[in-house]
C-alpha cells in the first residue's frame, strides 16, 4: 500500500477532480458553461496517479478531456473554472475554453482538441531539450482513439528514432468517443503497437491509482536514466457520456454501472485505505469538504469573473511589435 | 558578386544558424542528399545531423516537431518539399502553430519557420505544382511570404527568423535558378509590398514566380508606350493595402496575376479590397490573369497555356483600355507593336 500522507493526498486530489467535473456538468446544465464539455469522471486515479510524478520543469500535453491535468499540474481551480466561465480571469483568458486550458508558468501545452496533434508538439518539445541539452521530459496525454491517427505512428517512430525524452501516456478508457475500441483499432494490445516502433512500454491498471502512480514512475525514471522514449497504457473507463451532448447509445447501462459499482477509483481507494487504517471515516468526511469548498469557490470566482471587452476581441493573433517572445 | 535564389536561401539559413545555436533546419532529405532543390547543399559538413535533421516522410509529424521545437525554444527551419505535401501538415500549421497564441491568450507563440517549394512550370504535374500559399494566407495567426528576388529570397528568410510567430514561405520552383548581381545580401522586411517597376498607366499586382513575368509584360507594354507599375506583393499575409491602393490612385488601372485559381484566389481577395478601398479612383473593372481551372497538366503546352503568361498580362492591360483610350495611353514616338 503506501504511507498515511500519500494516501490522503491522492484520496484528496481524485475527489478533487471527481467533485470538480460533477459542478462542471452542473454549471453546464445551468447554461454557465457552454462549447463542449468533456468531464473525466472514473478516470481520477489516472492523472492523479501520474502528473505527481514530473518535476516542475517537465512539460505536460494534455487533450481536451483535460481539465483533471490542468488541476493536477497545479493551476488553480478558481482559474479553470472561470474559463469555462467565458471569463477574462480563466487561465486562458476567456479564449479557450473547456477544451483549452494553458498555462505557460507551469509548463502546460493544453488544452489540445485536435485527436493526437499533441504528439508531435511534445516529441517537438522534447527535441529542443535534447538540441539544448537540457534534462527534462515532456508528458503527453492522449486516448486510444488517437492511436489511430496518422501523428501517432509518425511521431513514434521519430520519438524512437531520434531518442527524444517524450512520455506518451495513453489513457484507454476503451471508446474513442463512442465507437468501442474493438470496433476501431485491428490492433488492441496498445503496448503492441508502441513495441512495434521499439519504444518501450507497459501497461498499467488505470482504475488504481496506486498502481498509476507506480507505473509513472518506472517511466519517468526510465526516461531520466535511458533519454529515449517511453509509452504507457492506463487501462480506465469514462463513466460519463463522451461531451454533455452525447446520448450514449453506444454502450449498455449494464456495463457502465459493472464499472462504476465495481471499479470506482476512488470508492476502491477510499475503501482499501481504510482497511489499511490509513485514514478514517472522519478524514474521508474532512476531505470532501474542504473539496466543496474548493468548488464552491471556483464557482463564486468564476461567476464574479470579468467579461473582456470586445474592444480587444482582435487581440493575440500575432505578437504586437515589439514585445519579446 | 553573383548569386543565385538558391544560394541565397541556404546562405540565410547558414548565416543564421552560424549566429545563433537554437536555429535548426528539419526535413525531407535536408542532410546527405543536400535537399531536394539543393538548398541545404554542403550544409551537414558545417553544421552536423542534430542541427540539419533528414526526417522520415512525415509531414504531419515533423511540421509537428517543428512547432514544438519552437515553443521548446528552438528556431526551426522546417522544409517542406512542396505546398502540395504540406497539405499533409496543414492541421499543425492551421490548427496548432497559427492558434496556439490565441487560444492561451498569449501565453505561448511559435517561432516556427516553415519553407516549401510551390508553384508550376516544371512539367511536375498536378501533384507537385500548385499553388496553394493563399490557404496559408487565409488564416489569422500567421504571416505568408513569398520572395521574388534573390535579395528577398535571403533578406525575408533573415528576418522571418526574428518572428515571434509563425511564418510560411513560398519559394517558387521556377525562381531558384534566378540570379542577380548584390554587393551585400542582409535582412529585409517582412511587412511592405514592394514596386518593381514605376509607371503611370496601368499596375500590375503579382506575387512569386509571377513577378518575372509581369515585368516581362510590362516591358512589352511600355515598348508599345503604355507605362505600367509593377507591385510585388512579397507579403501575402497581411496584405499591405497601402502600397496597392497608392499606386492605384495614380493609375486608375488594374491587372492582378496570381498563378492560383481564379476561385477563391489571392487576386479575389485584392480585388475586392480594391473595390472596397478605391473603387473610385478606377477608370476600368479590375482585371485577373489566373490559373485555368483545372489541375496542372504534364504536357509542356497544356502547363504554359494553364498559367498566366507574359503575353495573357499583355492583353489583359490592353483590354483596361478602350479602343481610343488604348490609341491615347500610347504615348507618341514609343513606337509600337
Amino acid at each position: 500500500m503506501t504511507d498515511a500522507a500519500t494516501a490522503r493526498t491522492l484520496l484528496t486530489d481524485m475527489i478533487r477532480v471527481r467533485r470538480m467535473e460533477e459542478k462542471c456538468a452542473e454549471m453546464y446544465s445551468a447554461g454557465k458553461i457552454r462549447g463542449f464539455l468533456h468531464l473525466y469522471v472514473g478516470e481520477e486515479a489516472v492523472a492523479v496517479g501520474s502528473l505527481p510524478m514530473l518535476g516542475s520543469d517537465d512539460a505536460v500535453v494534455a487533450t481536451y478531456r483535460e481539465h483533471a491535468h490542468a488541476l493536477l499540474r497545479g493551476i488553480p481551480m478558481t482559474k479553470i473554472m472561470a474559463e469555462m466561465f467565458g471569463k477574462q480571469e480563466g487561465c486562458s483568458g476567456g479564449r479557450g475554453g473547456s477544451m483549452h486550458l494553458f498555462d505557460a508558468g507551469r509548463r502546460f501545452y493544453g488544452g489540445n482538441a485536435i485527436v493526437a496533434a499533441g504528439l508531435p508538439m511534445a516529441a517537438g518539445l522534447a527535441f529542443a531539450d535534447k538540441q539544448l541539452g537540457r534534462k527534462r521530459i515532456s508528458a503527453c496525454y492522449f486516448g486510444e482513439g488517437a492511436t489511430a491517427e496518422g501523428a501517432f505512428h509518425e511521431t513514434m517512430n521519430m520519438a524512437q528514432l531520434w531518442q527524444l525524452p517524450v512520455l506518451f501516456c495513453c489513457e484507454n478508457n476503451r471508446y474513442a468517443m463512442g465507437t468501442a475500441i474493438e470496433r476501431e483499432l485491428s490492433q488492441v494490445d496498445l503496448v503492441a503497437k508502441a513495441l512495434a516502433y521499439r519504444v518501450p512500454a507497459a501497461s498499467a491498471d488505470g482504475m488504481d491509482v496506486l498502481a498509476s502512480r507506480a507505473a509513472m514512475h518506472t517511466a519517468v525514471e526510465h526516461i531520466r536514466t535511458a533519454g529515449g522514449p517511453y509509452f504507457l497504457e492506463f487501462r480506465t473507463y469514462r463513466f460519463r457520456p463522451h461531451s454533455m451532448f452525447d446520448p450514449e447509445l453506444y454502450r449498455d447501462k449494464a456495463e457502465v454501472t459493472e464499472w462504476r459499482d465495481e471499479h470506482d477509483p476512488i470508492q476502491t481507494f477510499a475503501q482499501q485505505c481504510q482497511a489499511d487504517g490509513l485514514l478514517n471515516a472522519d478524514d474521508i468526511a474532512a476531505i470532501e469538504a474542504a473539496a466543496a469548498a474548493e468548488v464552491a469557490d471556483a464557482v463564486a470566482y468564476a461567476d464574479a469573473g470579468t467579461l473582456e471587452s470586445i474592444d480587444t476581441l482582435t487581440r493575440d493573433v500575432m505578437t504586437p511589435a515589439g514585445a519579446s517572445s | 558578386m553573383t548569386t543565385t535564389y538558391r544560394n541565397a536561401v541556404h546562405d540565410a539559413i547558414a548565416d543564421a544558424m552560424r549566429a545563433d545555436d537554437r536555429v535548426v533546419l528539419l526535413g525531407e532529405d535536408v542532410g546527405r542528399y543536400g535537399g531536394t532543390y539543393a538548398v541545404s547543399k554542403g550544409m551537414l559538413a558545417e553544421f552536423g545531423a542534430d542541427r540539419i535533421r533528414d526526417t522520415p516522410i512525415s509531414e504531419l509529424g515533423f511540421v509537428g516537431i517543428g512547432i514544438g521545437a519552437a515553443l521548446g525554444g528552438l528556431r526551426p527551419i522546417v522544409e517542406v518539399m512542396t505546398v502540395n505535401f504540406s497539405l499533409l501538415a496543414l492541421d499543425q500549421i492551421v490548427n496548432t502553430a497559427a492558434a496556439l497564441r490565441h487560444m492561451s491568450s498569449g501565453q505561448f507563440s511559435v517561432p516556427v519557420v516553415v519553407r516549401m517549394a510551390t508553384g508550376a512550370g516544371r512539367q511536375l504535374a498536378a501533384q507537385h505544382s500548385h499553388s496553394l500559399e493563399n490557404w496559408y494566407a487565409h488564416i489569422p495567426g500567421i504571416t505568408v511570404l513569398a520572395p521574388s528576388t534573390v535579395a528577398d529570397a535571403y533578406g525575408m528568410l533573415r528576418t522571418a527568423l526574428s518572428s515571434p510567430d509563425p511564418v510560411i514561405i513560398a519559394e517558387h520552383v521556377g525562381l531558384y535558378n534566378l540570379s542577380a548581381d548584390l554587393e551585400e545580401l542582409q535582412p529585409t522586411d517582412i511587412s511592405r509590398a514592394a514596386l518593381r517597376r514605376n509607371g503611370t498607366d496601368a499596375t500590375i499586382i503579382a506575387y512569386g514566380g509571377c513577378v518575372p513575368k509581369a515585368l516581362d509584360a510590362a516591358e512589352q507594354l511600355a515598348q508599345a508606350g503604355v507605362d505600367c507599375d509593377v507591385i510585388d506583393l512579397r507579403v501575402l499575409r497581411p496584405l499591405d493595402d497601402a502600397t496597392i491602393m497608392e499606386s492605384v490612385a495614380r493609375t486608375h488601372r488594374v491587372v492582378v496575376v496570381d498563378e492560383a485559381w481564379h476561385t477563391g484566389s489571392l487576386a479575389g481577395e485584392i480585388s475586392a479590397r480594391i473595390v472596397e478601398q478605391a473603387f473610385y479612383e478606377l477608370d476600368a473593372p479590375i482585371a485577373r490573369v489566373c490559373t485555368a481551372e483545372v489541375p496542372i497538366p504534364y504536357a509542356k503546352h497544356l502547363e504554359e497555356a494553364a498559367l498566366p503568361q507574359p503575353d495573357k498580362i499583355v492583353a489583359a492591360v490592353r483590354g483596361l483600355f478602350g479602343q481610343d483610350r488604348w490609341a491615347g495611353a500610347q504615348r507618341p514616338g514609343t513606337g509600337g507593336r
